[in-house]
This record gives C-alpha cells, structure tokens and sequence, in this order.
C-alpha cells in the first residue's frame, strides 16, 4: 500500500463522512461547514488523478465562492438548529431507505460492468494541467465556453431581479 | 486504484445527496445536497476521464490529449453550478423574504 | 367522338342552371332548359353514333381520376357500339319524357317543377356516366348517381309519408344490389389491377374459373338490385309512388335497364363463368313468369305497367343467361319505346282522369281520348309480341335462343309471354273498352291530352312499332339482323367462347308461328272478356295471393325487416344500457381513481423526488435484473 493509495482512502472516507455531516448535522452552519471539508476531499482526489488544476477551480469556486454565498445566507438569515425544520420519522425513514436502495442497485447493476478492473492511475499523465486543458478549451470547446459567459449574464440578471425588492 | 473504487465512492456520495434531498425540509440543506451530487458526478468524470487517458497512453498511437473531454465538462459544471448557485440562493432569500422560512413543505403551491 | 364529352355535359348544365336557379326561373324557361340540354345531348349522341358506325371506336381519356401509384383510375369514356346505342336510347327516350313533362308536371310550383327538372337532368347525366365509362368505377359513379336520383324522384312528393317511404326502399334494396357490385370490382381490382375494361377483359387468364363465377355473380348481385329481379325486385312496384314520366324514363326505358348493360358490357367475362350464366337464367326466368302472374290481378294501372316491367327485365337477363346478348340489348332498345310509350300513355289517362290510377273506375276511355287510346295500344300489341310490332322480333330472339338452350326453359318463357299478352289486354280492355266506371265528375273533366303529352305518344308509338325493323332475324330475311351486325364486335368474343348453335330455319318458323297463334288467342280472349265485362270484384282463391303479390312483401317484412326492428329494439332497450352502464362505469371508476391518485399530488418538493427515485430504483432493477 503506497502512499497515493492511503491518500485515496484518507480522502475517500473524509468525503464520505463529512457528505454524511451535511445530511445529519441539525445546525445548517454545520452543515455547510461539513459541505466545505467534502469539497476539499473531492479536491484532493483530482489532485491525485493528475487533475491540479480542476482541483484549484474546484476549490476557488466552490469551497471559496459557493460556500461562502451559502454561509452568507444562513447567517444572514438566522438559521440554528432551533428553529431547523424537521420531516417526520416515517418519511426520514422512507427518504433513508430509498437512498439505501438506490445505491445498492445502481452498485449491483455496475457489477456487470466491463470497465470495473481497468485502472486510474493515481500518478502520472499531465493532461490535467491548465496549459493542455487550456489548449482544448480555446480550440474545441471555444463556443460553449462563449456561451458559459452567457449563461452568466443571464444568471447574475436573474439572481438580481429575483432578489430585488418589489 | 481500479476505477471501480471511485465508481462506488461516487455513488455513495450521490445516495448520500439523494438521501439527503428526501430527508431535510431545509431548502438551503436541500440545495446543498444537491451540490453533493453535482460533485460525485464530477468525481467520476475526472476518474473516468483519467482512466481513459490510462489506457490511450499505452497505445502510442493514440493522441496523448485523449481523455481531456472528460475534465472540460467537470470544468463546464463547474461553471454552470456556480450560475445555478447564485440564482437558487437568490429565490431562497426571496422565499424566506415571502414566507419566513426555508421549509420546502411551504412551497406546495403545486397542490391547487 | 371528340365530342363525346357534350352528350353527359349538357345534362349537367341543364341540372346546374335548373337546380342553382329554382328559384328565379320561370317554368317555361326550366322546362327549355330541361328539354332542350337532353335535345342537344341527343344531337350529340347522334353524330358520335353515326362516328361510331363509320367505325371510330375507342377510349377517350380526359384526366386521372384516382392515381395510386401503379394504380390509376382514369376518367375515361368508352365510345363504342354498345355505349352509343345506349346514349341514343337514353337521350332519344329521355328527350321525349322530358317534353311529356314539361307538360304533365305544369300543375306543380314553379320552385318544384324547377327541381324536378334539375333531378331529371341529374339522372340523364349519371345514366350517361353510367354507359360511357371506359372502367367499372366510372360505371359505378353513374350506378350510385342514377341510384341516388331514382330515390329522389321516388321521393319527390316528399310530404307524403307513403312515398317517402317507397323511396327509401327503392333506395335501401339498391344498396344490397351496389355492395355485391363493389365487391366485384374490388375483387377485380385484387386479380387485375385495374378497372378498365380493355384491362379487364384482354387478362382474362389472371382470373381462376371460381373468380370468374364469383365476380359475375357479384356483379349479376348489382344488377338483381339496380334491374329489379328475384329476389330484390319488390322495389319497382313501389316506386310508381313517383311521377308517371319518372316511372316512363327511371323504371321502365333507362335505369332499371342499367344491369342488362352491365352484364352486356361485361359479356366475356360471363361467357366464361358457365354456372353464372345459368343462375342469371334461371333467375330471369322465373322473375318474368312470376311478375307476370302478379301483373294479372293488379288494378293499378302504374303497378301493372311496373310488374310488367319487372317481367320484361326479367326476359332480358334470360337473354344473358343462355349467351343471347344481341338479343337482350335489342329487347332493351324495344323495351325502351314500348314501355316508355306506355307508362306515358297511363299518365294519359291519370291526368285526365284526375289523378285516378285504379282501373277498375276507368273503362270506356277510347272514346274520349283517342290519340292516347290508338298509342296504348301499339303498345301494348308491341309488348305482347303480335308480329310486326317491334316486342314480337325482340322477344322471338330470345325466346329462339332459349330454345336452342334448353327446351323446358322455352316453355316456361312462352308462357310468360302468353301471360303479357293476356294482363296486357286486360289492361288495355278494362281502361279503354267498355263502359265508363267512375264518378260524373270525372266523366265530364274527360279529355284528350295536350299536344306536349300525345306528340311524345305518337313519336314512341312510331318507334315501338318500327323498332323492331333494325332486327329482323335470320330465318326471315337473311343477314338482315342490323342490330346484330352493328354490335357483333362487341359480342364477338363470347360468341367465340359459346359457340353458335342457330337453330333450323323451319324450326323457327314452326316455334314463331306456334308462338303468335297462342298469343293472338290469348289477346282475343283477353279483349273480349274484358271489353264486355271487367274485372272489378276482389279476387278469391288464388286471385287473391297474386293480387297480393304472392305475399312476397309481407313475407320480407316477416323475415327481414321484423327481425331487423326487433334488433334494433333489442339495441335500443338492452344493449345500449348495458353500453350505457359501462360507459358510465368507466367514467366514474376513473372519477373515483382520479380522486384517489389525486392525493398523491402533496405539492410537495420532497414526495415528488421520493417517487422520482422509486421510479429510478424499479428501472434500475428491470433493466439490469430483468432483462435475461
């Protein structure tokens, strides 16, 4: 078991665990924070797929811009654990169990699968680096990317008519 | 690693978002959730996307960009999960404007 | 036959001006209109027989009137020398009717007298449709048109429940007769590919002997109905509730005539089905002796005419059975001018006598009218077929050919001809000999028609005493049968097919001459019993099942038409609430289910993606556990 293989465990159960954390925990700040700590972990698995620079965007973007958007909101609007809403036992339970099924189909029906013993290498290949990544963004995938800005503008117009005071 | 090691992870981490989606009256938990599930896809993607990379590499012929598809569209989700961000977080503060709250069981507005 | 187009166009325009314009026509314009499109239709007709007898024959295509891919229906007209000696016979009668009614219709409305026309018209036009098509779809067209325009003359008195009635029976027994026609040309369609007759008729070879017994008899079903023999004739009868012209033009010269041009047109197709031509035989002859043991004790003049009609029609399909096909068209043209003549020459009498159609308070007429009384007659020694009138020649032939046929079937045939010969004169003695029967009144108001009636009446008279002089058969004067030579290209191939087989000369003389003496004893018999005593009080004993019609039309009343209202009561009482209970039951067993699944719809977010999942998980399991 070298190192790369204790890193992907260490990681794997980190981002397990606090995804758990976000399900569980009663206090939304909790939550959030537990949230940010899964996105580190899913940050580290890129960076152990040769994937640095998804993992830096990954973390720019969701653990320092999204999850500071989430943060800002609960704090701004007051949210503890106290006031937390809560479903029924019976439909907690029903939630539980569907997810529970869910996950054990979908692994039965990946059983079957062809692709289960090829490897992902943990080391090595440098296709995640920003200047090939940046060389096929701006050649083959130049429009969607134009159109990304796009959607953009009409997200940032929609978040501010939407949040605008009657 | 066998890909079948991040294969699994994934979908727990989306049964995790799944269960949490069922589970949590919270919207902004709700939300979140389903930014657990936007990940774990992601997470494959770029698994995958290394796994082809692996096996295109063993074959000199092949390009050595191969497999490069797979983390532009981790990146455009990215993308597009921070626009849905901005605006979902806008209609929950409208929401919790209107209702005083962030219990999705308010927004049964579809029953009649 | 470039023109041939005009002969079924002037119709058309006729029954367009007069049937748009009802209303603001007078009626002697409709009547010009009415008359004087068949005139020129006539005209026509003229010259493309002529055309035709220099020998230009052929097929004259104007559009595509159903295309299918491999499959095209043409609007076609087959110019040849049956179809031309058709239109002469339709317009040429047709013509004269029309004249007759400008003035035995001049009492109606003007709006009335106008759609009268304009039906006429309609019916001269599909009738042509009907003989000029070059395939059995164009025929058929014409077939449902001329259908469709009887119903309408049947019924044109509609506020009279009685003849509202009678048309819709003329109109439903028509039907039964169409499907057995639609079915043959569909199933010719099947074998052949095609309707058109050259088609048809030069790829006999695709057709199996059972097709071609099959397709005929479809196709003789058709012509039971449209022809009114056993077992869909009670129609005919019935449809004297029409205007007497009507009965003249529709029942008696043209339309009912429809089926005999059909099988005629059709004739190698029969020549080929033997059996078929034997049930066509059999089944003329047995409609022409028993229509005319009904005609012997009908008292109203029209239902005579009719039964008699029915007799005649009868005679023809005899004809086509034993392979006489000359001879049946020839009885058709005769037909035609005698039966014409006297259906207009009842009218005659019914319009001076007020409307009065039972014999039985006639009598004596002669005297009052002569002109009508001296046509009547022609007629009816033409009809009962005394020598040298145009019936005797026609009916000599078929009745020779059936004799050559089979003996038996000769003298069952002669006895229906016996059986014209004597109604016919029972007529003609009880109306016009004797004394007058009915009220004083109508005494008074007696009267010679106007020339518009009698000059029709004579033209007819003329024709039906010499038009038999187109036919003269052989053993008289050789190679003297005009009509034969001018259709033999026609009938060439059958008579191929058939043989020929004509029989001695001396026996013909011998079965002519037996023939005439027992019908000229017959008619003396039957002038003089009539003449000095008619035949007023309601019959016994067997009389009575003739006048009433062998209780043929109780008899489908019992078998058909009861059980069919019993059906259609047994529907309305217990079908339709059961269909009712089911119905509703399913309208309310959703309401219920609807009401229950409705509250499946929480509204809210979360039961929404909780069923969203269960619905992944089952598909999950059925696509990857299932599938094996």
């Amino acid at each position: 078991m070298n190192i790369s293989q204790i890193l992907f465990w260490i990681l794997t159960v980190l981002a397990l665990g606090s995804a758990l954390g976000v399900v569980l925990s009663k206090n939304p700040v909790y939550s959030v924070l537990c949230l940010i700590v899964t996105f580190f972990a899913i940050s580290g698995h890129y960076i152990l797929l040769n994937a640095q620079f998804l993992a830096i965007v990954n973390i720019i973007v969701y653990a320092g811009a999204i999850m500071v958007l989430f943060l800002f909101v609960i704090m701004l609007m007051n949210l503890n654990a106290e006031v937390e809403p809560q479903k029924s036992k019976i439909l907690k339970f029903a939630g539980f169990i569907a997810g529970l099924c869910l996950f054990l189909v979908i692994v039965a029906a990946i059983k079957n699968a062809e692709a289960k013993t090829q490897a992902a290498q943990l080391a090595g290949g440098d296709i995640g680096l920003i200047k090939n990544l940046g060389t096929a963004l701006f050649n083959d995938y130049v429009l969607p990317f134009e159109i990304s800005s796009v959607l953009f503008l009409s997200a940032m117009v929609g978040a501010v008519v939407i949040g605008k005071k009657e | 690693m066998p890909i079948n090691y991040y294969i699994i992870t994934a979908i727990a981490l989306f049964c995790i978002g799944i269960t949490g989606v069922l589970t949590r009256r919270n919207a902004i938990i709700i939300f979140m959730c389903i930014e657990i599930m936007l990940n774990a896809v992601n997470l494959l993607l770029v698994a995958f996307s290394k796994m082809f990379h692996m096996a295109y590499l063993a074959n000199p012929a092949k390009a050595v960009t191969s497999g490069i598809d797979g983390q532009l569209f981790v990146f455009f989700i990215m993308v597009v999960a921070a626009a849905e961000v901005s605006v979902g977080l806008a209609i929950i503060v409208m929401m919790y404007r209107n209702t005083h709250s962030v219990d999705v069981n308010f927004l049964n507005r579809l029953k009649n | 036959m470039n023109l041939i187009y005009l002969v079924p166009l002037f119709p058309l325009v006729g029954f367009l001006l007069n049937g748009l314009c009802r209303n603001y026509l007078n009626k002697s314009l409709v009547g010009i209109i009415g008359s004087g499109s068949i005139l020129a239709s006539f005209i026509v007709s003229l010259i493309v027989f002529f055309d035709v007898k220099a020998g230009h024959t052929g097929v004259v295509s104007y559009f595509e009137f159903i295309n299918l891919g491999k499959f095209a229906i043409p609007f076609a007209f087959q110019v040849d020398q049956l179809s031309s000696l058709f239109l002469l016979i339709i317009t040429g009668v047709g013509f004269l009717i029309h004249l007759y009614s400008t003035s035995y219709m001049h009492e109606e409305e003007s709006q009335h007298f106008a759609r009268y026309f304009a039906y006429l018209n309609l019916f001269v036009f599909s009738m042509l449709l009907l003989v000029l098509g070059a395939n059995y779809v164009i025929m058929f067209i014409g077939w449902e048109g001329v259908g469709l325009c009887s119903y309408l003359l049947i019924g044109y008195w509609f506020k009279s429940i009685p003849y509202t009635n009678a048309a819709n029976k003329a109109f439903i027994m028509n039907r039964i007769g169409d499907l057995g026609f639609l079915i043959a040309i569909f199933w010719i369609i099947s074998k052949v590919g095609s309707v058109n007759y050259t088609d048809v008729f030069s790829s006999l070879n695709k057709f199996s002997t059972t097709d071609l017994v099959v397709i005929t008899l479809l196709l003789f079903v058709g012509a039971t109905g449209k022809s009114a023999q056993i077992p869909l004739y009670t129609w005919l009868p019935d449809a004297m509730a029409g205007p007497t012209p009507v009965s003249a033009l529709i029942h008696a010269a043209t339309m009912v005539t429809a089926g005999i041009y059909m099988i005629a047109r059709s004739n190698i197709l029969y020549s080929h089905a033997h059996v078929t031509m034997h049930i066509v035989a059999v089944i003329g002859l047995a409609t022409a002796v028993f229509a005319a043991t009904i005609a012997l004790k009908q008292n109203d003049i029209k239902k005579v005419l009719a039964y008699s009609t029915v007799s005649q029609l009868g005679y023809m399909f005899l004809a086509l059975g034993v392979g006489a096909y000359t001879g049946a068209v020839f009885h058709v043209m005769t037909h035609a001018f005698f039966k014409a003549l006297l259906f207009l020459g009842s009218g005659s009498v019914i319009h001076a006598m007020g409307g009065e159609q039972d014999i039985r308070k006639m009598g004596g007429l002669g005297k009052y009218m002569p002109v009508t009384h001296i046509t009547f007659l022609i007629g009816c020694l033409a009809i009962a077929g005394i020598p040298g009138f145009s019936g005797f020649f026609s009916k000599d032939e078929i009745l020779a050919h059936t004799f050559s046929e089979s003996p038996v079937m000769y003298c069952i045939g002669l006895f229906g001809a016996l059986l014209t010969a004597f109604y016919m004169f029972r007529l003609y003695a009880t109306t016009f000999k004797g004394s007058f029967r009915g009220t004083h009144d109508q005494e008074h108001h007696l009267h010679e028609s106007p020339a518009a009636i009698t000059i029709p009446l004579i033209i007819l008279a003329v024709l039906a005493f010499a038009g038999g002089y187109v036919g003269i058969p052989e053993f008289i004067k050789p190679d003297a049968h005009a009509l034969d030579n001018f259709l033999s290209p026609i009938f060439a191939e059958s008579k191929k097919v058939l043989g020929n087989h004509p029989l001695e000369h001396n026996t013909e003389w011998m079965l002519t001459g037996i023939s005439t003496l027992l019908i000229v004893i017959v008619v003396v018999t039957a002038w003089s019993k009539f003449a000095k005593k008619a035949d007023v009080e309601d019959p016994q004993g067997f009389g009575k099942v003739l006048a009433n019609k062998w209780y043929i039309d109780e008899l489908y009343d019992a078998i058909i038409v009861k059980p069919v209202y019993g059906l259609g009561r047994f529907c309305n009482n217990v079908l339709e609430k059961l269909v009712d209970w089911i119905i509703n039951g399913v309208g309310r067993s959703v309401q219920y289910g609807s009401r229950q699944l409705r509250l499946l719809q929480s509204g809210q977010v979360g039961s929404y993606v909780l069923f969203m999942i269960i619905g992944i998980v089952l598909f999950f399991v059925m696509q990857f556990f299932f599938k094996k």
